[in-house]
């Protein structure tokens, strides 16, 4: 498993929360329950199986949304 | 596509204000009506595309946001032709959501200042022996790096080489420069003040004791209350309400004008943002003063605090005993502290090193045949005299006559919260010396600031005997003190509390006193390392600092009230708009469009004035 922290522009509305949390949830390989969208900081951070889903997956999907992603980092954990 | 016209939604904003403007000015000013209805139509249309983008991107992932609403809204307006309403309520919306954007970057920026002091690149030592600068986060465990004057030591790591000094203010809000040398350590997100050092990374990224900071306070800012829980389980269902509602409405006055002013006027806009908002500069503020407060469970139940329990030693003291009392009985004062401190420095016993310390630089004699004596002292040799330092008991094994007058100081130095140690050469009592944990400075006005502040318990448990923690809750105005408690009476005592329906804080150190600090619905870990004291506590108070207590408290209650008073603001707000809807002539989309920005931009404003709380 890999832990994501992902840094996007600055979010402004909480229900971007909920479109982004539905949103990288619905990726298959992504840990629903470590799914975490912090609004003030505007970061996400989710764990992640990388032999099911890669770190550029789940940046699309956010992108897709409409959220630009600055940057990320993936950890081992 | 998309994501040009979000990008472009400020310009969209602009436009659509210069259309509006066009469009009333040729209506009222030159009676032309067609100019005026197309401006509005392109205005409306414009206005409405990147709404429409978001709604339909959250109803793609199963969210009926509030764009959803707005979108329908307009639409409707646009069928029923009420070209004016559609125009100025996607302006309004635009032009509301990018006031938000602009205040709520502003109660974030405390928060933000935090962050920005995270060190972003090191001089890392190559293979070559040449330093070169590379990210963060090229920098791993056992790396050496360069760091010069002026510059952000960017990891937690080991002095290896050079001197010099540095300010550790994000780390432990102390101003003073700290002088490092070889073999000290140092924190990332501190500044070499003046020096050039070597440094073996021991800790990098989020594991440095700055990165914990920073992500405490991030999760912190995004901690939900159970209020806030409710709110959001509320708002899930409420959009869809008001969607529903609408309809209904709709179908069965076929009116469509007033289903769509439902749609607007149902917006929760306040309701979601109020909360959230004052959380943020709440725990923004608190950031900025050396207070971390935990998430906003914690603002809430340290905001309605009855009891506050103290750990004596290394809380409200200092936890470093001190000479406090001394008489001497022989004329030759300088000899006999001489050989009491060449004595004392034989043991590491707490209160040998206090007399050393106490004494100070003196003449250093060789001491010969030391014999420590359990539960007594020492007795031993120096320049041919018998040197007995210790107890009253050792005294009396030592055949060492005590006078009246003596027995007189040895009771009154116990009435004072004293250890005493005495002194005798050749069996005769010298010196008496009282030592004494001292109580920490400015304690007992912080402690009245707290009771000020409406804390109505104030109390001290202690593994010390009554008389001392008596004395000590006496000076500083405690209202209940209990001596002789183990850790687990003291988390007994506070699950009794608890048990009477009291919210109960704990202030101990972060080692011994964990049990009691996991128990207390707030625990508040001090000194013992900084590390311990971030994990352990629900507010941290960087650098121990006994002074912020009544500075956190003070904080919380004013952030508990702020939020209060934004669900109230937002929930009359909706109230009166939907009562005014049915009962008044005068409401239409675009007033409630206005007043529902309105009241967003107010309980923004009002958590701003939380960014400048002052105790």
């Amino acid at each position: 498993m890999q832990k994501a922290t992902i840094q996007l522009e600055t979010l402004t509305c909480p229900s971007c929360m909920q479109k982004i949390e539905n949103g990288v949830k619905s990726l298959e390989g992504v840990n629903k329950e470590s799914v975490k969208v912090l609004f003030n900081s505007s970061k996400v951070r989710a764990e992640f199986d990388d032999e099911k889903v890669s770190i550029k997956d789940i940046e699309n999907s956010i992108d897709k949304l409409g959220y630009e992603v600055l940057k990320s980092q993936v950890k081992k954990i | 596509m998309q994501k040009f016209i979000l990008g472009k939604k400020n310009h969209i904003t602009i436009v659509s204000a210069i259309l509006i403007i066009i469009a009333y000015v040729s209506k009222l000013g030159f009676k032309n009506e067609p100019i005026a209805i197309w401006s509005l139509i392109i205005a409306s249309v414009l206005g409405v595309i990147p709404i429409a983008i978001q709604a339909y991107q959250a109803l793609k992932v199963k969210v009926v946001s509030i764009d959803v609403l707005v979108t329908i809204a307009v639409i409707g307006a646009f069928i029923i032709k009420n070209y004016e309403e559609s125009a100025i309520v996607t302006f309004l919306f635009l032009f509301g959501a990018y006031l938000e954007q602009r205040t709520l970057n502003k109660t974030r920026s405390a928060i933000k200042e935090l962050t920005e002091m995270a060190p972003e690149v090191a001089l890392k030592q190559l293979k070559n022996g040449e330093f070169e600068e590379v990210e963060i986060e090229e920098v791993d465990v056992g790396d050496i790096l360069l760091v010069k004057t002026g510059a952000k030591i960017p990891v937690d790591g080991t002095v290896l080489t050079g001197e010099g000094h540095i300010n550790e203010a994000s780390i432990t809000g102390e101003a003073v420069p700290v002088s490092k040398k070889k073999d000290s350590g140092v924190y990332a997100g501190t500044i070499l003040e003046n020096g050039t050092l070597q440094i073996t990374a021991d800790r990098v990224g989020e594991d440095t004791t700055f990165g914990k900071i920073i992500e405490l306070v991030e999760e912190a800012q995004d901690s939900k209350s159970e209020a806030e829980r409710f709110i959001d389980r509320f708002s899930k269902y409420y959009t869809p309400a008001v969607l529903g509602l609408s309809f209904i409405v709709g179908l069965i006055s076929r009116d469509i004008e007033l289903a769509i002013t439902i749609l607007v006027l149902g917006c929760p806009g306040a309701l979601v943002i109020g909360v959230p908002v004052s959380n943020v500069a709440g725990i923004g503020n608190g950031a900025r003063h050396s207070v971390l407060l935990k998430g906003s469970e914690v603002i809430s139940d340290f905001s309605r605090l009855d009891t506050m329990v103290f750990d004596k030693t290394g809380t409200l003291t200092i936890g470093n005993p001190k000479v406090a009392d001394k008489e001497i009985y022989a004329d030759n004062v300088d000899e006999v502290l001489a050989y009491l401190s060449s004595v004392e420095k034989e043991s590491d016993h707490p209160l040998a090193k206090a007399v050393v310390e106490y004494i100070g630089d003196t003449k250093s004699y060789t001491v010969e045949k030391t014999v420590v004596v359990k539960g007594g002292g020492i007795v031993a040799h120096v320049e041919g005299h018998r040197v007995a330092v210790g107890n009253v008991a050792l005294m009396e094994q030592e055949n060492v006559l005590l006078s009246k007058k003596v027995r007189g100081d040895i009771a009154r130095f116990e009435e004072n919260g004293n250890s005493l140690v005495l002194t005798s050469v050749d069996g005769e009592l010298k010196v008496l010396i009282g030592i004494r944990d001292q109580i920490r400075p400015g304690v007992k006005e912080d402690l009245q600031q707290l009771k000020k502040l409406g804390v109505k318990n104030l109390v001290v448990l202690s593994g010390d005997n009554q008389g001392t923690v008596d004395l000590v809750a006496r000076e500083l105005g405690l209202t209940e003190a209990h001596g002789h408690m183990l850790p687990e009476d003291k988390s007994a005592y506070i699950k009794a509390l608890q048990e009477r329906g009291q919210i109960v804080a704990f202030v101990g150190d972060g080692v011994n006193d964990s049990p009691s600090l996991a128990l207390a619905q707030i625990g508040i870990a001090m000194g013992s390392g900084t590390d311990v004291a971030i994990e352990t506590s629900d507010v941290v108070l960087m650098n121990s600092d006994f002074s912020r207590l009544p500075y956190a408290l003070g904080l919380t209650k004013a952030t508990a009230n702020n939020m209060l008073q934004n669900i109230i603001i937002a929930v009359g707000v909706v109230l009166v708009l939907l009562a005014s809807v049915f009962f008044s002539e005068w409401m239409n989309m675009s007033i409630g469009m206005l007043v529902h920005e309105a009241s967003i931009l107010v309980v923004i404003l009002n958590a701003m004035r939380l960014l400048r709380y002052k105790l």
